[in-house]
């Protein structure tokens, strides 16, 4: 197909206008429980873009990582910082910041990418996870010098408009994540993506070719930690609304690494597919923990039910189809198409076969 | 100064000792990694779900310590069984992160399955070993060691030369580093591959039984123990992740050198140092050494 605008091609832009309808017209008129903006929506927008972020290192480049939590965290209290001690900068420009702060980060601990991979490089990469969590945790100033362990996250203020309610905070996540989105495509549709995925499929006969291990891998690296220190920052100051290093711990690595495993490793849709998965699960699971078993089934049975299904799924997904629930969905997408395909082609030569 | 140096030597021992315990857990990895070139991720849910299956029959059923000790290694030669023909089978030909990932699903289903059978409260196991300084040892060095770490230090010695004679000098041994070498070599000339990994699975299950119980008594059985199983990942950087004098040498190092830093440095900057410190060490011995200290060089191929 032929891009028509930049990399995208009509399919996209039709795409895009169908969920921008759906997002921007359909939900907000037919949604108006807070309960759906505030537990499922925003969380689920944050972690989707935290998760494009380890799309790009793990799922596009092919380097294995661990930390994506961690560079949240540093996007978090990064843009706490930002709002607290430079007020000028307003909201976005915090955003920015913070994802650029962020960056840093993911560049410093991406160069032991260019020795080493694999699980050697997952283990230097829990080395960024544990080491922001204990500089936020133990420096006084990130913190704002607040005993208290948790602090309240500033109100959103955009143009001298607050972004309070559960709707506002919906519209200004759907916003970050649909552009950094449309520039996620963009660079995988791109050379840049056509480098990363070089380097993941052989990164020896990358180099050989041309290909800049170097530029490569780190660029790989500051992106996906900006589109974490992004997420990370949304994440605190949309749906937590408080900012706290326990909630970046390691677990939320994981389940970043699940999202984008089990969504499909190497798409972004699958991005958005995973998050949602692992989201809405647990929330599935504790439901019909209530109504069909009416309690009788304790909470932590439910979670541990849950991680086993998880973890089941992994290893499902990983013998029967590696590259995911974007995958099978693609999969659907062409089975139904061959067959609308199929009978239309019958309906043709029909008449055909009569002469 | 003569204080200042036993102080010194109290930390060095106490970190070593402690070093050990690391490679306990290290040493399950090491086997697998050797017999298979798989990481096997799940070693540290293995070491919870382990030394919680040992602490539910002892204190759920009443079972005697050693009949436990024995229902729970049988258990975890289960769980290597199913993994080999559940997991590991279906993925012989699948690329090593690909294996990697669905062992990380499998650490995953352990973790849960531990806790929905056993419950998520923290239990205390009690080996009969005091974790307090030995008093001959105190009186007549002027050093406080743990009788616990002295166990620990005790119990990796033994493994490590079991397993070593075990590798060197019998047949099994010899059929292990046949099949690490070059598994479709070694099947061709009638080694029996499954039977191998089996074995392998299970030596590990129950490597990290005896990892279990040595945390168990020191912290209290409980989720946590997953998160310090972790540390046996740097270990195996710096050791080598096919050397089991390397698994044993480099939770030696990481048990020290945190330690170390720990007391010295760590009050700089607020303490707890001891959780990063052991990750920020193998990047370094990733830029200057990757293979680890004993390692086989790494050679990849177009």
């Amino acid at each position: 197909m032929k891009p028509i605008f930049m990399t995208y091609t009509k399919k996209d832009l039709i795409n895009l206008a169908v969920c921008m309808v759906l997002s921007v017209l359909i939900i907000p008129t037919f949604i108006k429980t807070e309960y759906w903006y505030t537990s499922i929506l925003i969380p689920w927008l944050c972690l989707a873009l935290a998760t494009i972020g380890q799309q790009i290192v793990m799922g596009y480049t092919g380097q294995l990582a661990l930390g994506a939590a961690g560079f949240m965290a540093a996007g978090a209290f990064a843009m706490f910082n930002l709002i607290l001690r430079v007020p000028d900068l307003g909201f976005v420009g915090s955003l920015i910041v913070s994802g650029l702060i962020a960056a840093a980060f993911g560049i410093l601990f991406g160069l032991p990418s260019l020795k080493v991979r694999g699980i050697y490089l997952m283990v230097a990469t829990l080395a960024s996870q544990f080491f922001i969590i204990w500089m936020i945790d133990k420096f006084g100033w990130f913190k704002n010098y607040d005993s208290s362990g948790i602090i309240t996250a500033q109100d959103i203020v955009i143009l001298g408009k607050p972004f309070t309610t559960p709707l506002a905070m919906y519209f200004v996540c759907l916003a970050v994540t649909t552009i950094l989105t449309l520039l996620a495509m963009n660079m995988a549709r791109g050379s840049t993506g056509r480098n990363w995925m070089a380097v993941r499929d052989m990164d020896i006969a990358a180099e050989s070719m041309g290909v800049s291990l170097l530029r490569t891998k780190v660029q790989a690296f500051a992106i996906s930690a900006f589109y974490c220190g992004v997420a990370g920052a949304l994440f605190a100051f949309c749906y937590l609304k408080s900012l706290e290093p326990v909630a970046f711990d390691i677990k939320l690595s994981f389940k970043i690494l699940f999202m984008c495993i089990l969504g499909g490793l190497g798409t972004i849709n699958g991005a958005f597919i995973g998050a949602a998965f692992i989201l809405l699960f647990p929330v599935l699971l504790n439901a019909i923990g209530n109504n069909v078993f009416h309690g009788a089934i304790d909470a932590t049975i439910i979670s541990s039910i849950e991680q086993v299904i998880f973890g089941l799924l992994m290893i499902i997904f990983m013998i029967y189809e590696p590259l995911g629930m974007a995958k099978l969905w693609e999969n659907l997408k062409q089975s139904m198409r061959s067959k609308l395909s199929l009978s239309g082609i019958k309906g043709v030569k029909s008449p055909v076969l009569k002469k | 100064m003569a204080n200042e140096l036993l102080f010194f030597m109290e930390v060095l021992v106490g970190g070593l000792l402690a070093g050990t315990m690391y490679s306990l857990v290290a040493l399950g990895f090491v086997l697998i990694f050797k017999a298979s070139a798989t990481f096997n991720f799940s070693q540290g849910a293995m070491v919870f779900f382990s030394v919680l299956a040992f602490c539910g029959f002892m204190q759920d059923f009443n079972i005697p310590f050693v009949l436990a000790f024995i229902l729970a290694a049988f258990l975890m030669v289960v769980v290597g069984l199913c993994t080999e023909r559940l997991v590991l089978r279906p993925l012989m030909n699948a690329s090593e992160d690909t294996v990697l990932m669905a062992t990380i699903g499998l650490g995953y289903v352990l973790e849960g399955l531990a806790q929905a059978a056993w419950g998520v409260e923290v239990r205390r196991l009690d080996l009969g070993i005091g974790d307090f300084p030995v008093p001959w040892i105190a009186d007549n060095l002027k050093l406080f060691i743990s009788a616990l770490d002295i166990t620990a230090g005790l119990v990796a010695a033994i493994m490590i030369i079991g397993l070593f004679l075990l590798f060197k000098y019998t047949k099994i041994g010899l059929g292990l580093r046949a099949v690490a070498d070059d598994a479709g070599a070694a099947s061709s000339i009638g080694i029996p591959l499954k039977h191998i990994m089996l074995l392998v699975w299970s030596a590990a299950g129950v490597v990290a039984l005896v990892a279990g119980c040595m945390w168990g008594a020191r912290a209290g059985v409980q989720f946590a123990l997953v998160d310090l199983a972790l540390k046996a990942l740097p270990v195996l950087i710096i050791g080598g992740f096919s050397s089991i004098p390397g698994a044993i040498i480099g939770g030696l190092i990481i048990g020290a050198v945190e330690k170390i830093l720990e007391v010295y440095i760590g009050p700089f900057f607020g303490g707890a140092i001891e959780g990063w410190a052991p990750y920020v060490l193998a990047i370094f011995f990733l830029l200057y050494r990757p293979e680890g200290l004993f390692g086989e060089k790494i050679i990849r191929r177009v």
